[in-house]
Formats: C-alpha cells, sequence, structure tokens
C-alpha cells in the first residue's frame, strides 16, 4: 500500500535524529569538501578559496592545451575499450552463470565476489608477476617452443586494457547476471515456438530485456574508468591519463588551482554520463 | 538435432565459466606462489622458502603498519555500521524532507573518483588546519564506509514487511521496543554483511588514505603500493597475501552468514 | 431489533480519513456490539482497511472519534489500545519461533513467565498447533501460519479482534474449511470480531452484519439475510450474488402491490418498504435462484422472452434467455434437463414479488 502510514509520521522526529549523524558526515566530509574543490577551481592561481580570493575562470581556459586535452582523450578511450571488452566477456559470463543451478550458482557468486572486494593493487600486482619478462606466462610460452624470446608484455597498451578489464570486469558481471536472473525465460521458448533460431531469440528478446543490467555494467565500469589512476603507473609505459595529471599537478607542480579544475571536469564527466543514463531510464546503481 | 545442441550449451557454459574464473583467481594466486619465492626479486621462480614472512613479522614498522590498518579499519566500519544503520532506519520509508539529499550525499563517495575525494580532503584538511594522521584517516574512512553499510541495510527494510513491525505495535510494544525487539535483529545480518564490507574497503584503501595520512602513519597498503611503485620485493608480495587472506576471511564470512540467515528466515520449508 | 439490549463495544463516529488524494473514508459511522461478528465487505480501495487500522490505531483518523467501551481512543498510539489485529500477509515475526511469536503480546506486557507458557500452550490448543510450537514461521505452510497469527493475536486476550482478510493467501478448499473454524472459535470465546473480506460468499457464511463498502463510505449495513434480500442500492445488489435488475416505471399502486411497466413487458413489486408512487421510476432486483421462467404467464407478470439455451449447472437448470430488448437474463428453478425449455422457446419470466428488491424508487433518492 502506498498510503502515508501515519504512524511513521509520528515516528519522524525519531527517524529525524537517528539521520543527523549521517547528515553531519554527509555535509561535513562529503558535500563540503566538494564545494571546496570546486571553490578553488575558481579562483585565481596560487590563492586559497576564501573571501577575499579573485573569481576567475583561467583554471579552465587553460586546461585547453593540446596536451591536456589528449590525457582527458586518453582516459576517455581507454574507458571506452575497458567499457566494451568488459561487456563482451563479462555478458556470457554473468548469463552462464544465471542459467546455473541454485547450488552453483550461489557458489559462482561468491568467487566472483571475492576477488571484487580484494585490493585492486594486488591484484594487478599479480598480473605485474605473470606478464614480466622472465615471469610465468613467457616462460610457458618458451617452453611450449611458440616463441625464442621473451615478449615485453609489460608498458603496452593491451597490458594496461587487460589489467583495466581484470579490475573492472565484476561491476559488468554482477548486473549483467541479475537481468539475466530476473529475465523470465519463457518468452525466449515462446520466440522459439513461433519460429526464432536461438541466436534471432536471443537478439529479440534476451537482449533488449537485459539492457537494463547492461547500461547499468556499463556506466558501473565506465564511471571508475575514467578516473582511475595507479593502474598504469603499476603496470608502466608512460600512458598518462587524468588521474596522473591531477595527482601530478597536486604533488609535484604544486598548482591545486588548476588540479582543481581538472578534478570538476572529471567530476563533471561522471555526473554528465550518470544523469544521460538516467534520464534514459537507467535503474538506480547501488553495490550489490 | 537438439540433443547435439543442448551438449553443445551443456559444455560451453561450464567451459567458459572455469576458463574467467581461473583468468580472474590466477594473478592473485602468482602473488601468493611468489611470496614463497626464495629470489631476492620477484622475477624468476628460484625454490620455496618462507622467510619473508618471517622477515615481516621481525619488522617493526610493519607491525606498526598492520596495527595502523587494524584499528583503522575497525574504528571505520564501527562506525560507519551505527552510523549507516540509523541513517538506514531513519531514511527507509522516506518521511523525512530533503531525505533525498541526504541520502544522495552520504552515498555519493561511491561514484565520484577517489582521487577526487582524497584531495579534496588534503585540500580542506589544510585549510582549516586539521591535523592529517589517524583520526583523519578514521573520519575520512568512515565516510566512504558509510554508504555501504546503509545501502545495505536499507535495502533490508525496504524489502521489510511494514506489517511485521505494525503487528509488534499492535500486541503493545513502544516504538523503541519494536526497534529492540524486532527491526534490529531483522536487519544484523544486513549490517553484519555491510560492516565486513566497510572493513574489507578500509583495509584495501591506497587513494584516500595516500592523501590524508601522516609522514609517522603508514598502514598495509600505503606499505604495499610504495614497495610496488619501486618494483615489488617478494616481502610485498608476502604482505599482500596477508592482506588477501584477511579480505578472504571478512567477505566469505559476510556472505555466509548473509545466505544462511536469508535461508532462515526467508525459505519457505 | 436487539441493538438496544446489548452492550456497544466500539463505535466510530463520522471518521473521514484523506491521504492526500481524495478522501479514503468520508463520514463513516459504525457501532458494533459486544460479542458481534461484524465484516466490512468491499472491493479493493473501497476503504476498509484503512477503517481497521483506524480501529488498531496504526492510522488516525482525520476527523472523527474511535470510542470503544465509553473511552476514546481516537489519539492513542496501538500499543495502548485492547485491540489486536490479525495482518493480511500474518507478518509473523521470521526470527522468532512460533511459541515467541504468540508469547510477544503477553512478553511487553510484562506477564509473568509461567503465566505466559500456560497462555501460550493455550493459545496453540486452541488453533491445534501444539506441535509445532518450537518450529519458524519459514518452516510453516500457509494455513499453518494463518492459525498461529490468529493465536498471537488472541493470546493477549484482546476485547476485539481485527482481521484483515486472513484467508486472503489460502486456496479455496482451506479457505472454506477456516471460515468454519474462526466462526466455532469466535463463538467459543465470545470475542468481538471485525473482519474484512471481498468475498461475498464468506461475508454472507460468517458475520452477524456486513457493511457493505464503496468509496469510503457505507453502502449498506445490515445483517446478511438484509444485505442479500433487500439491497438497498444498485452497487450491493450487484456485489452481493447474481441477479437481474429490472428498471421500469410505477403504472399504478394498490395497497402494497405496485404494477411496474417498460418496456420489455409488466410485472408486479412489493412496495411496502419502497412507497412507490405511480408514474416514477425504480428498481427490482430479483436474485437469479428466485428468477423462474414458465411456458405460460403468470398472474401479475408479463415479460415474455425467448430461451437462448439451457444448462445444467448440477442441481439445477440455468436458463439463459434473452428479452425483448435483447437484455440477457438467467433463470433457475427447474431441476432436471428434460424439464426445461428448448432454444427458441418463448417462455414467460416471473418471481415472488416478496422476494425481490425494490432498490430505486424516487422516494430513496438512489
Amino acid at each position: 500500500m502506498a498510503h502515508n502510514r501515519t504512524l511513521e509520521k509520528a515516528d519522524a522526529r525519531r527517524n529525524m535524529l537517528f539521520v543527523l549523524p549521517m547528515t553531519l558526515f554527509a555535509v561535513v566530509l562529503v558535500a563540503l569538501p566538494l564545494i571546496y574543490v570546486l571553490g578553488t577551481s575558481l579562483v585565481e592561481s596560487g590563492q586559497d578559496f576564501s573571501l577575499g580570493a579573485t573569481f576567475t575562470l583561467n583554471n579552465y581556459k587553460s586546461l585547453l592545451r593540446a596536451d591536456y586535452l589528449q590525457v582527458f582523450f586518453n582516459s576517455l578511450k581507454l574507458a571506452f575499450f575497458t567499457t566494451v571488452l568488459s561487456f563482451i566477456i563479462g555478458y556470457p559470463f554473468g548469463y552462464c552463470m544465471a542459467r546455473a543451478s541454485r547450488g552453483w550458482k550461489a557458489l559462482l557468486m561468491m568467487l566472483v565476489i571475492i576477488p571484487f572486494w580484494t585490493s585492486a593493487l594486488v591484484r594487478i600486482y599479480g598480473w605485474k608477476i605473470l606478464l614480466q619478462a622472465n615471469g610465468p606466462i613467457n616462460a610457458v610460452l618458451r617452453s611450449l617452443g611458440l616463441i625464442e624470446k621473451n615478449i615485453k608484455f609489460l608498458g603496452s597498451y593491451g597490458s594496461v586494457l587487460l589489467a583495466m578489464v581484470y579490475c573492472m570486469i565484476s561491476f559488468m558481471i554482477l548486473p549483467c547476471h541479475s537481468a539475466v536472473d530476473k529475465m523470465d525465460f519463457t518468452l525466449v521458448e515462446a520466440a522459439r515456438d513461433l519460429g526464432s533460431k536461438p541466436w534471432k531469440a536471443f537478439i529479440d528478446v534476451t537482449l533488449p530485456l537485459t539492457m537494463p543490467g547492461i547500461l547499468a555494467g556499463c556506466v558501473l565500469v565506465f564511471v571508475p574508468s575514467v578516473g582511475i589512476f595507479y593502474l598504469a603507473d603499476i603496470m608502466g609505459g608512460g600512458l598518462v591519463l587524468v588521474g596522473n595529471l591531477i595527482r601530478d599537478q597536486l604533488l609535484k607542480v604544486r598548482d591545486w588551482n588548476t588540479g582543481s579544475a581538472m578534478s570538476m571536469v572529471l567530476i563533471l564527466i561522471t555526473a554528465g554520463i550518470y544523469l544521460v543514463y538516467r534520464k534514459s531510464g537507467g535503474d538506480d546503481l547501488g553495490v550489490f | 538435432m537438439a540433443s547435439r545442441r543442448r551438449k553443445k550449451r551443456k559444455v560451453f557454459s561450464p567451459v567458459y565459466l572455469t576458463l574467467v574464473l581461473i583468468i580472474l583467481y590466477l594473478p592473485i594466486l602468482m602473488v601468493v606462489i611468489y611470496s614463497f619465492n626464495s629470489g631476492r626479486t620477484i622475477g624468476a621462480w628460484q625454490g620455496f622458502t618462507t622467510n619473508w614472512y618471517t622477515r615481516l613479522f621481525n619488522n617493526a614498522l610493519m607491525a606498526d603498519a598492520l596495527k595502523n590498518s587494524l584499528i583503522l579499519a575497525g574504528l571505520s566500519a564501527g562506525f560507519a555500521g551505527v552510523i549507516g544503520t540509523l541513517g538506514a532506519i531513519g531514511l527507509a520509508h522516506g518521511h523525512i524532507r530533503g531525505g533525498n539529499v541526504i541520502e544522495s550525499l552520504a552515498t555519493l563517495p561511491m561514484m565520484i573518483p577517489e582521487l577526487v575525494l582524497g584531495m579534496a580532503y588534503l585540500a580542506v584538511f589544510t585549510a582549516v588546519g586539521f591535523k592529517l594522521g589517524m583520526t583523519a584517516l578514521v573520519l575520512t574512512h568512515t565516510t566512504f564506509c558509510v554508504p555501504y553499510v546503509f545501502i545495505n541495510v536499507k535495502s533490508r527494510l525496504v524489502g521489510m514487511d511494514p506489517a511485521i513491525e505494525e503487528a509488534a505495535r499492535d500486541l503493545g510494544a513502544s516504538p523503541m521496543r519494536v526497534l529492540r525487539d524486532i527491526t534490529l535483529p531483522l536487519i544484523m545480518p544486513a549490517v553484519v554483511s555491510g560492516m565486513m564490507l566497510a572493513v574489507a574497503m578500509s583495509i584495501d584503501d591506497v587513494v584516500i588514505s595516500f592523501f590524508v595520512t601522516s609522514a609517522e602513519t603508514t598502514t598495509l597498503p600505503l606499505k604495499v603500493y610504495t614497495g610496488l611503485r619501486s618494483g615489488g620485493t617478494p616481502e610485498i608480495n608476502a604482505l599482500s597475501t596477508l592482506m588477501l587472506g584477511a579480505i578472504f576471511i571478512v567477505v566469505g564470512l559476510s556472505q555466509l552468514l548473509r545466505a544462511r540467515s536469508d535461508k532462515k528466515l526467508y525459505a519457505s520449508k | 431489533m436487539d441493538e438496544a439490549m446489548s452492550e456497544v463495544l466500539l463505535s466510530l463516529k463520522h471518521i473521514s480519513k484523506n491521504f492526500g488524494e481524495g478522501d479514503v473514508l468520508s463520514d463513516v459511522s459504525l457501532d458494533v456490539r459486544k460479542g458481534e461478528f461484524v465484516t466490512l465487505l468491499g472491493a479493493s480501495g473501497c476503504g476498509k482497511t484503512t477503517t481497521l487500522r483506524i480501529v488498531s490505531g496504526l492510522e488516525t483518523p482525520d476527523t472523527g472519534e474511535v470510542i470503544l467501551n465509553g473511552k476514546d481512543m481516537t489519539d492513542l498510539p496501538p500499543e495502548s489500545r485492547p485491540v489486536n489485529t490479525v495482518f493480511q500477509s500474518y507478518a509473523l515475526f521470521p526470527h522468532m519461533n512460533v511459541e515467541k511469536n504468540v508469547a510477544y503480546g503477553l512478553k511487553v506486557r510484562k506477564m509473568d513467565k509461567a503465566a505466559q507458557a500456560a497462555r501460550v500452550k493455550e493459545m496453540l490448543e486452541l488453533v491445534q498447533m501444539s506441535e509445532y510450537a518450537k518450529r519458524m514461521p519459514a518452516q510453516l505452510s500457509g494455513g499453518q501460519r494463518q492459525r498461529i497469527a490468529i493465536a498471537r493475536a488472541l493470546a493477549p486476550q484482546p476485547q476485539l479482534l481485527l482481521l484483515d482478510e486472513p484467508l486472503g493467501a489460502l486456496d479455496l478448499q482451506l479457505r472454506r474449511q477456516m471460515q468454519v473454524e474462526l466462526k466455532r472459535l469466535q463463538q467459543a470465546l465470545g470475542i468481538t470480531f471485525i473482519y474484512i473480506t471481498h468475498d461475498q460468499e464468506e461475508a454472507i457464511n460468517m458475520s452477524d452484519r456486513i457493511a457493505v463498502m464503496k468509496d469510503g463510505k457505507f453502502e449498506q449495513l445490515g445483517t446478511p439475510e438484509e444485505i442479500y434480500d433487500r439491497p438497498k442500492t444498485r452497487y450491493v445488489a450487484q456485489f452481493i450474488g447474481r441477479s437481474t435488475i429490472l428498471e421500469g416505471r410505477v403504472r399504478c399502486v394498490s395497497g402494497s402491490t405496485a404494477v411496474i411497466e417498460n418496456e420489455n413487458g409488466l410485472f408486479t413489486a412489493d412496495s411496502t418498504e419502497a412507497s412507490l408512487r405511480a408514474g416514477e421510476t425504480c428498481e427490482v432486483c430479483v436474485r437469479t435462484e428466485r428468477m423462474r421462467a414458465s411456458k405460460t404467464p403468470v398472474e401479475g407478470f408479463n415479460i415474455p422472452a425467448t430461451v437462448r439455451e439451457a444448462r445444467y449447472a448440477g442441481g439445477s437448470v440455468l436458463t439463459y434467455v434473452n428479452l425483448k430488448d435483447g437484455t440477457e437474463v438467467v433463470a433457475e428453478g427447474v431441476e432436471r434437463m428434460c424439464d426445461a425449455a428448448q432454444p427458441g422457446d418463448t417462455v414467460y419470466m416471473h418471481w415472488n414479488p416478496a422476494q425481490a428488491a425494490v432498490i430505486g424508487g424516487a422516494s430513496h433518492g438512489a
């Protein structure tokens, strides 16, 4: 029933009290710092955000440099490829998982979730070990006689992309899985019954019906991919991403105003994607 | 033909699932295996040793980092548990003016890049003269842990039949009594699993910790990060393995707990 | 009526409730006597659940008063009212076993442990669930949960038990069985019940009085017989039982008999209650099982009809006919197919005027 419940209204005072600490944290440790960054991005270079500071848009204008734009483009491109690959690998996984028997499903779920919660840093480190010049993969390839000299995987674009997909794929698998899991498979049977080939039934029925999950997965992969910063560092190869740029602005160049402006652009990209997603009817994204 | 098709699918699905899972776990396994490598660098395999663990345990700095990480994770998960649970109870039924705004703000840390959040904290803490270090770590970690508890608990509350709480009042329980006897026991599994995720998040965090910590306060992931940037050593492998072990236990326990309570309360028969 | 004799337990006075999208209840008044079984009957969204929630205290009315045993309870929270509810979803506490569920109302009232145990045992015996005391609600079937919900609500000895579609989730057979058991329980314990259902058969079988609700108002309040035999509005007539409603103009009235005519012919109605006057229009409701079709006209009636089909319905034959203007009417009465009219036959409709209800004279303004 969608009625107001009088009792709950009577409890409103208590609820207000309960929400107070969270509100305090949300205002002091989420809203204020972000407002401060916004403020810093809008004042003259070298000034702190305060009443006496001079307002300027120069920090944003200074971002319009070919090399900076290239960095933003690099980040978006990497995020795009990461999303596409995650979908290609993650959707079939989520699908197979949803179609597995109940007992298996629970086990698979657990197996997917555990790496999801383990340090990305440590997991990338694992790839670094695997891919290094005298590491296991080269050793295996050599012993199979496929190569003569060790291949230098590390530092290549492919190795960065691999690590990205590896870190993000759980975000794709989980929403795709729950979308397939929720789907009514008698609809596919109906399509088959009406003479549709399996592949055609998949395109006509399964794919559109699981689209909300796919979209959610894409947003969940794309958004953090744009902002990731230590991954390319560790895999090597000198690919400069927005994250590295911001970090360097803060810690090397010590230009907080430009760094803040970059951060705001990053937030705007994130918020923009999220808004477009919600406007086009996407579900609320929570943790799973 | 139909049977061949069925067979094809039966083979494809487990093969594919296994393959992806192997790729998912192989790097993790590598980190663990190489923590037992007797070579000084992570390079080629040179024989088995537990030397690195012994060295790790005898390293006072490591012990300190471990202690810091545990205190940090414990405190932030604890605070986030209380704050997130209270917030979820307060906001679950949407009668508070501005509840949506509070909810969006409180869960925002999940959506924005950690890097931005980290630099924002550093900027604000420096601006107001707040001392970096343990207190700053606990405050910021609590902030990004709250959403995990909040969302977990709130979805449990929203999924709960409102008649259950009403029935308790109907039978004579005061609102506080309902909270104690009915609401809290029913959401407890969600609170605990949310807090365990919070522990996992806090124990893993590099980026935000990197910005708000002081020179004298270090945590395990920060040790790993600095170690990795300089190329990685078997000692870092040993440390990572310990971290992995801790996370596996925490997440495994939380999943188990959730599955068990779901089974007990909601499965019919 | 014995209204004056037995004591009024609950009275709702001019209750209105608005959730912001129009009135859910408007000016509802009801007196419930001690030991009475009153049913609120209506389609979903008619305000019956809101009425019940106002009695239990889970909802407060915008205007009006809730008086129990002469005391105003309008602003008392639910925990302070000697009233308990059996919820539609049962609302058993999923983390407590059967025993603890039933004991909960006693525990919060700080009854001593031994007395609690005795009362729980008594309640479980009453609903024949003694051997399930240690089970968790998730391990029970729908019918068993239902019994526990009833035991839990009865344990604190409420003066009034509210039941919100308690049998709604059960299958038909179990539903019938529980109807009988509930009624027996109510009579044995002498507790006053306010019962909600959208099932008219259930309401008629169980209730002392029925309030038919529509759009937040009582359409009619009366005994099952009154509701069935003397529906006061077209809505009540159609909601309960199967019937045919015939509209017509009163041609003349002599004594208690009115002659009514319309385009299909002419029939007689009992005007005692409705006090019809010549020239006004009215509606007459005839229950299907009282509608007869005979091969020759009967005195006072002249409604010819064409038989479309006759169907055996177990124990009687239903004759489907079309009146002159095409209106479909069903008549019951013949017991064997061999006595039934053949398709195409002309028959004459009639009934006992005393068993038909005049629902819409101009004087009723309905």
